[in-house]
C-alpha cells in the first residue's frame, strides 16, 4: 500500500465528512409512536405484547390518522437492559423519526430512555417504570410519568396494613433503582403511621429462589414482610413464602407492587387476601369493563394497569398532537400540560410541569376462591385513594424544572 | 503483501470511510468497536493459541472506567479512552500472570472465573450503577475542537481509533514477536527448547490483547454513552470467540468480517426475538464442524494465498 | 447470627448444592472420558425440566386429552432417557467429528448447541419462567426440622440427589464396569484390544452424563420456575465447581458441589450480594494453591 493512495483516501473521507454535515435533519411526514417494552422477560406479563395491542387499539380508536397523516406504530423488546433500550431509542429517534416513546417497564430502562429522549427533545410517556426519580431529581421537560410511581404505591397498602396491626416491617427489595425507591417511600409511610422497619435485604432482579431472603425475613420477628419488587420476582417470593409455610405461621406478606397478571399467575388459592394498590382494575366501571372486554378479545388476557395506561397515554398524546396542529415536541408537551384527560382510565387527569400525571389509585384485595365468579374475577376494590393523597404534591416535588 | 490482503485493506478503508453515509452511524460505530474487540481477541487466540473465556472483563471493565473518567472526573474523550485502555492493560497483566501457567481448557476456565469476579464488582461497586449501568456518559469534544455529539464526527474518531488499533495488531503479528508467538502456538516445547521464555511471551500477548479489547470497550462506552453489565457478562466473552472463529482465527481480517456478520445479524434479526440466538448458535455449530478456518481463512486457502 | 439461622441457611445451601453436585458430576464424567467441556450441560438441564413441564401441562392438550398429565415420577424416568438419547445423538453425529482436533472445539461446539436450545425454548416460553404444577401431593407440605420449617419436597430432592450421586460414584469407582470405563480413559487402545467397543462406550457415557443433567432438571422444576435460561447462569457456576474439585474427578465433583452449595448458602446469609460470586473467589484461590483442583491429580 503506498502513501499517496492513503492520502487520497483520507481526502475522500474528509470531503464526505463535510458533505454529510450539510445534509442533515429531514422532516418526517407522519406521526410515529414507539412502544418500547419487555416482550419476553421478567416483566413481559405486565407490559409486553399486551401493551403493543393497547397502543394499536388507541391508534385505531383515534381513527388511524392525525393531521392528515397516518399514525405509525413501532415496537421493540428492551430485554430489561438499559443499554439495549437506549440504543433502540436512539435509533428510533435518529433514524426512524419516532415522535413519542411509551412503555419502558423497568426503572433502569425508564430513566435511561427518558434521559436520552429529553436530550433529543422527544416525548416519553412512561407507563411501566415506577421510580419516582422520573419526576423528581431526574425529571425532564419531555418526560411524562403516567400510571403509577413508588410514592403512590405504599400509600394505600401500607396504611391498611399498619392499621391492621402490622407495625414491624421487613423489606425484601429488588436491587435496583425501583426497589430502593419503593422501599424508601414505603418506609416513610410506615414510620409516619407509627410503625418501624426491623430490617431489609436486597435481592438481585430476576432471583428465582427467595428462600434465603424469606428465612431472614421470617426470623427477624417482623409482622409484615414487604416485597419491594415486581413481576416474576413478586410471584416467586410469594409462592416460596407459602412453600416454607411463612404465611401459615402468622407473618403477613405485603406486595408493594402487584399486577393483575401476578395474581393470575399465583392463583387465588395462594394469593387470596393479599392487599395492594393499583391504578386500574377492569371490573370497576362500565367504561373500564367495556374497554377491557375488547382488550380481552384481542389479547386473550385482561389488561394490567399498565396495558390500560399505555392505551390512555397514547390516546392523550394523539389528541394533543391534533390540538397542537403539529408533532413538534414543545408544542405537544404544552398541549398535554393544558388539556384534561378523560377516559376509562382516568378522570380529569392533567399532567404537571414535572411530568407527573396524578390520578386516583385503588386499594384492592384478592378474592377468595369461593368469591370468584369467573377466570378474571380476581380482585375487589376496597377503597379509592384520591389523586391528591396518592401522589406527591407539586409544591413538594424536588424536580429542578419547577424552580424555574 | 498478498493480493488478497491488499484487496482487504482497500475494502476496509473505503468501506470505513463511506459507511456513515449509507448506514446509521451509531450502528457503524458499533461494528467498529466489536471489530476491534474481535481483532484484539484474535491476537491471543489466533496467534498465541490461547482461548480466553473472560475477555468481557477487559471490554466491559474499560467501558466502566472510561465512562466514569469522562463523566465524573471530566476527562475529555481521548484521555478517557486512554485511562480505560490502561486499566484493561493492568487487569490483563494480572489475569495473564494468573492464567498462563495453565493451558487449553484450564486456561479458558480460569479466565472465565476471573472475569466473573469483575462482573461482580461491576454489579456491586457504587460508581457502576449496578443494574442501571453507568448512564449518561458525555461524548465531549475532541481535542477541545470537534463536537462529538455530531454522529458523523464521532464516527470518524471511532474509525481512526479502530485503524490505529488494527495497525498495532498488524505490526505486532508481523514483527519477530509475532513470529515467536506463532512458533509457541505451533509447538510450545520446541519454542521452549530454543530458549524462548514462553511464559513471558504469552503474558505480553495477553496484556496487549486485553489492552486493545479495553480500547474497544472504552470507545463503545462513548459511542453509546453507556457502560452496562451486558459488556462484562460472560456471554460477551462468548460472542467475541464466535466472531473470531466465524471470520477466521489467525487471519488478520477474519475477526473484522466475523464481527460485522454477527453484529449485523443481531441487528437485522432483532425483531425475531430469540431466533437470533438460534441462528447464531447454528452458525457456531456449522462453523466448528465444517469451517474451522472461518470464512476469511477458508477464502485464503481457496485462493492459495499464504496465511493472511 | 443464631445457631438456628446458620443451620437453616446451611439447609438451603445444601438444597442448592445437590444441584451443583449432580451437574458437576455429569460434567466430570464427560470430561474424564471425552476431554470435552460440555457447555451445553446447562441447556440440557433446562431441557430436562422442560420435558417434565411439557409432559405435565402441554402434552395432554396437544394430543387432544386435556385431562392427561405426565406425572412427576414418570418424568423422573422419561426425561433423563429422552435427553440422554439426544445427548448420544449429539456425541455420535457432532462431537465425534472433532476428537482429532483441539479440545477447545468441543467446548465451542457445545456452546453453539446451548445457544440453539436456549433460543428455541425462549421463543415459545417466557424467559422468566413457567411454574411446574406437577409436584406430587405426597411431597407437598412442610416438615419441622427443629431449627426450621423445611418444605418436604426440597428435603426429598436433597436426599434423592445424594443417593444418585453416590450410586454413580460407586459404579464408576468400585465395579468392573467402572474399571473398564476408567481404563478406557487411560488407554483406549488397550481397552479396544480386549474387545470392548470404545466409541460405543464413549457415546453411552456422554448419554449418561447428560441424563444426570436432565434428572437434575426434573428435580429442579417444582422448586424453581422452568425457564429457558435456567441453565445458562447455573452452568458457569458449575464449571467453577468442576475446576475447584479437579477436572474429571468424580468424587471431587460431588463433594465440591455439596460443599460450595453450603458456602454459598452461608454467604447468602452474611452478605447476599456476594453469594453468586463467592465460588469464583474460591476457585481463584484454589487454583493458586492447588492448580489441579482439590481432588485432581497433578499432571
Amino acid at each position: 500500500m503506498n502513501k499517496s493512495f492513503l492520502t487520497a483516501l483520507c481526502a475522500t473521507g474528509a470531503l464526505m465528512f463535510g458533505a454529510a454535515q450539510a445534509a442533515d435533519g429531514p422532516s418526517d411526514g407522519s406521526v410515529k409512536v414507539g412502544v418500547l417494552t419487555d416482550m419476553s422477560g421478567v416483566y413481559a406479563a405486565i407490559e409486553g405484547p399486551g401493551s403493543v395491542i393497547a397502543a394499536e387499539m388507541a391508534i385505531e380508536d383515534f381513527g388511524g390518522e392525525v393531521l392528515g397523516q397516518p399514525i405509525e406504530l413501532a415496537s421493540a423488546d428492551h430485554q430489561e437492559k438499559a443499554d439495549v433500550a437506549s440504543s433502540i431509542a436512539r435509533r428510533w429517534i435518529d433514524r426512524d423519526n419516532v415522535d413519542m416513546i411509551v412503555g419502558m417497564v423497568n426503572s433502569a430502562v425508564g430513566l435511561a430512555v427518558q434521559g436520552l429522549a429529553s436530550d433529543k427533545q422527544t416525548i416519553t410517556m412512561n407507563t411501566g417504570a415506577g421510580s419516582q426519580e422520573l419526576t423528581e431529581s431526574q425529571c425532564s421537560k419531555y418526560g411524562i410519568h403516567y400510571v403509577y410511581d413508588t410514592y403512590a404505591l405504599p400509600v394505600g397498602t401500607a396504611t391498611a396494613m399498619v392499621e391492621n396491626g402490622g407495625k414491624k416491617w421487613f423489606f425484601i427489595t429488588a436491587d435496583y433503582t425501583f426497589g430502593h425507591s419503593l422501599q424508601k417511600s414505603t418506609a416513610r409511610v410506615v414510620r409516619e403511621l407509627g410503625g418501624e422497619v426491623v430490617g431489609s435485604v436486597n435481592a438481585p432482579l430476576g432471583t428465582n429462589d427467595f428462600s434465603s431472603y424469606l428465612l431472614q425475613a421470617s426470623s427477624s420477628g417482623a409482622d409484615v414482610i414487604a416485597l419491594a419488587n415486581a413481576g416474576n420476582d413478586t410471584v416467586n417470593a410469594i409462592k416460596q413464602a407459602h412453600e416454607f409455610g411463612i404465611v401459615d405461621r402468622g407473618q403477613k406478606l405485603a406486595g408493594m407492587l402487584v399486577f393483575l397478571s401476578d395474581v393470575k399467575a399465583l392463583g387465588l388459592e395462594t394469593a387470596q387476601g393479599l392487599q395492594f394498590t393499583t391504578a386500574f382494575y377492569w371490573d370497576r366501571t362500565e367504561k373500564s369493563r367495556e374497554w377491557s372486554q375488547r382488550f380481552l378479545d384481542k389479547h386473550g388476557e385482561m389488561p394490567t394497569m399498565v396495558d390500560a395506561g399505555v392505551y390512555s397515554a397514547t390516546l392523550a398524546y394523539l389528541k394533543a398532537v391534533e390540538a397542537a396542529g403539529t408533532d413538534e415536541a414543545d408544542a405537544v408537551r404544552a398541549e398535554l400540560g393544558d388539556m384534561k384527560i378523560n377516559d376509562f382510565f382516568v378522570t380529569d387527569g392533567s399532567i404537571e410541569p414535572n411530568g407527573l400525571m396524578p390520578h386516583d389509585m385503588y386499594l384492592v384485595r384478592v378474592k377468595q376462591p369461593s368469591e370468584s365468579e369467573g377466570p378474571w374475577d380476581l380482585l375487589e376494590v376496597v377503597s379509592t385513594i384520591p389523586a391528591d393523597q396518592a401522589y406527591i404534591a407539586t409544591e413538594d416535588s424536588a424536580c429542578p424544572l419547577l424552580g424555574e | 503483501m498478498s493480493i488478497m490482503n491488499r484487496v482487504f485493506w482497500v475494502v476496509l478503508i473505503v468501506a470505513g470511510l463511506i459507511a456513515p453515509h449509507f448506514v446509521y452511524p451509531v450502528f457503524a460505530m458499533k461494528l467498529l468497536c466489536f471489530a476491534l474487540f474481535a481483532c484484539a481477541f484474535n491476537l491471543l487466540l489466533g496467534y498465541a493459541g490461547l482461548l480466553s473465556f473472560g475477555h468481557a472483563a477487559f471490554f466491559g471493565g474499560a467501558a466502566y472506567i472510561t465512562g466514569h473518567a469522562v463523566k465524573v472526573w471530566g476527562l475529555s474523550p481521548l484521555p478517557g479512552i486512554l485511562v480505560g485502555t490502561l486499566f484493561a492493560m493492568v487487569l490483563g497483566a494480572i489475569f495473564g500472570s494468573l492464567a498462563i501457567r495453565r493451558q487449553g481448557i484450564y486456561f479458558a476456565m480460569i479466565t472465565l472465573a476471573l472475569a466473573q469476579i469483575i462482573f461482580f464488582l461491576a454489579l456491586k461497586l457504587p460508581f457502576t450503577g449496578g443494574e442501571n449501568g453507568l448512564q449518561g456518559v458525555p461524548r465531549g469534544t475532541l481535542l477541545g475542537v470537534v463536537d462529538l455529539s455530531d454522529p458523523i464526527a464521532m464516527y470518524y474518531m471511532v474509525f481512526a481509533i479502530f485503524l490505529i488499533g488494527f495497525l498495532i495488531i498488524y505490526r505486532t503479528v508481523h514483527s519477530p514477536f509475532g513470529q515467536i508467538l506463532t512458533a509457541i502456538r505451533e509447538n510450545e516445547p520446541r519454542a521452549r527448547s530454543l530458549g524462548y521464555d514462553v511464559e513471558r511471551f504469552k503474558l505480553i500477548a495477553f496484556t496487549l490483547s486485553a489492552a486493545l479489547a479495553g480500547t474497544a470497550g472504552a470507545t463503545k462506552a462513548l459511542v453509546f454513552q453507556f457502560a452496562s453489565l451486558t459488556d462484562v457478562h460472560w456471554q460477551m466473552s462468548g460472542e467475541v470467540v464466535l466472531m473470531t472463529l466465524l471470520g477466521g482465527m489467525g487471519t488478520l481480517f477474519g475477526p473484522v468480517a466475523g464481527a460485522v456478520t454477527i453484529v449485523t445479524l443481531q441487528n437485522e434479526l432483532a425483531s425475531f426475538g430469540s431466533w437470533v440466538q438460534v441462528a447464531i448458535g447454528s452458525i457456531f455449530v456449522v462453523c466448528v464442524l465444517l469451517f474451522r478456518r472461518g470464512f476469511v481463512g477458508e477464502l485464503a486457502r481457496r485462493l492459495g494465498a499464504k496465511s493472511a | 447470627m443464631s445457631l438456628n439461622a446458620i443451620l437453616a441457611q446451611t439447609m438451603l445451601g445444601l438444597s442448592q448444592g445437590v444441584f451443583y453436585a449432580m451437574l458437576s458430576l455429569g460434567l466430570a464424567i464427560i470430561f474424564g472420558l471425552l476431554n470435552v467441556i460440555n457447555f451445553a450441560h446447562g441447556a440440557l438441564y433446562m431441557l430436562g425440566a422442560f420435558v417434565a413441564l411439557i409432559g405435565y401441562s402441554y402434552l395432554g392438550p396437544w394430543l387432544g386429552q386435556p385431562d392427561w398429565h405426565m406425572g412427576f415420577w414418570t418424568a423422573l424416568v422419561v426425561s433423563p432417557l429422552l435427553v440422554g438419547g439426544l445427548g448420544m445423538l449429539i456425541e455420535r453425529f457432532l462431537l465425534r467429528r472433532l476428537y482429532d482436533f483441539d479440545h477447545i472445539y468441543g467446548l465451542l461446539l457445545t456452546f453453539g448447541i446451548a445457544l440453539i436450545l436456549q433460543g428455541l425454548f425462549a421463543n415459545y416460553f417466557n424467559i422468566s419462567g413457567t411454574p411446574y404444577p406437577g409436584q406430587p401431593e405426597s411431597l407437598s407440605g412442610i416438615v419441622n426440622l427443629g431449627f426450621m420449617y423445611f418444605p418436604k419436597y426440597r428435603l426429598f430432592a436433597i436426599l434423592f440427589s445424594i443417593v444418585v450421586c453416590f450410586a454413580t460414584w460407586f459404579v464408576i469407582e468400585r465395579t468392573s464396569l467402572g474399571a473398564v470405563l476408567r481404563a478406557g480413559v487411560e488407554n483406549p487402545k488397550l481397552v479396544e484390544a480386549f474387545g470392548i467397543n470404545v466409541p460405543r462406550m464413549v457415546t453411552l457415557t456422554f448419554g449418561f452424563g447428560v441424563a444426570l443433567a436432565a434428572l437434575a432438571g426434573v428435580l429442579a422444576a417444582p422448586i424453581y420456575s422452568v425457564s429457558p435460561l435456567m441453565g445458562a447462569d447455573l452452568i458457569i457456576t458449575v464449571f467453577a465447581v468442576v475446576v475447584i474439585g479437579g477436572m474429571g474427578s468424580i468424587l471431587g465433583a460431588i463433594v465440591t458441589g455439596l460443599m460450595l452449595g453450603l458456602v454459598q448458602g452461608l454467604t447468602q446469609a452474611v452478605y447476599p450480594p456476594a453469594a453468586n460470586t463467592v465460588i469464583f473467589f474460591i476457585m481463584v484461590v484454589v487454583l493458586l494453591i492447588r492448580p489441579a483442583g482439590l481432588f485432581g491429580k497433578v499432571v
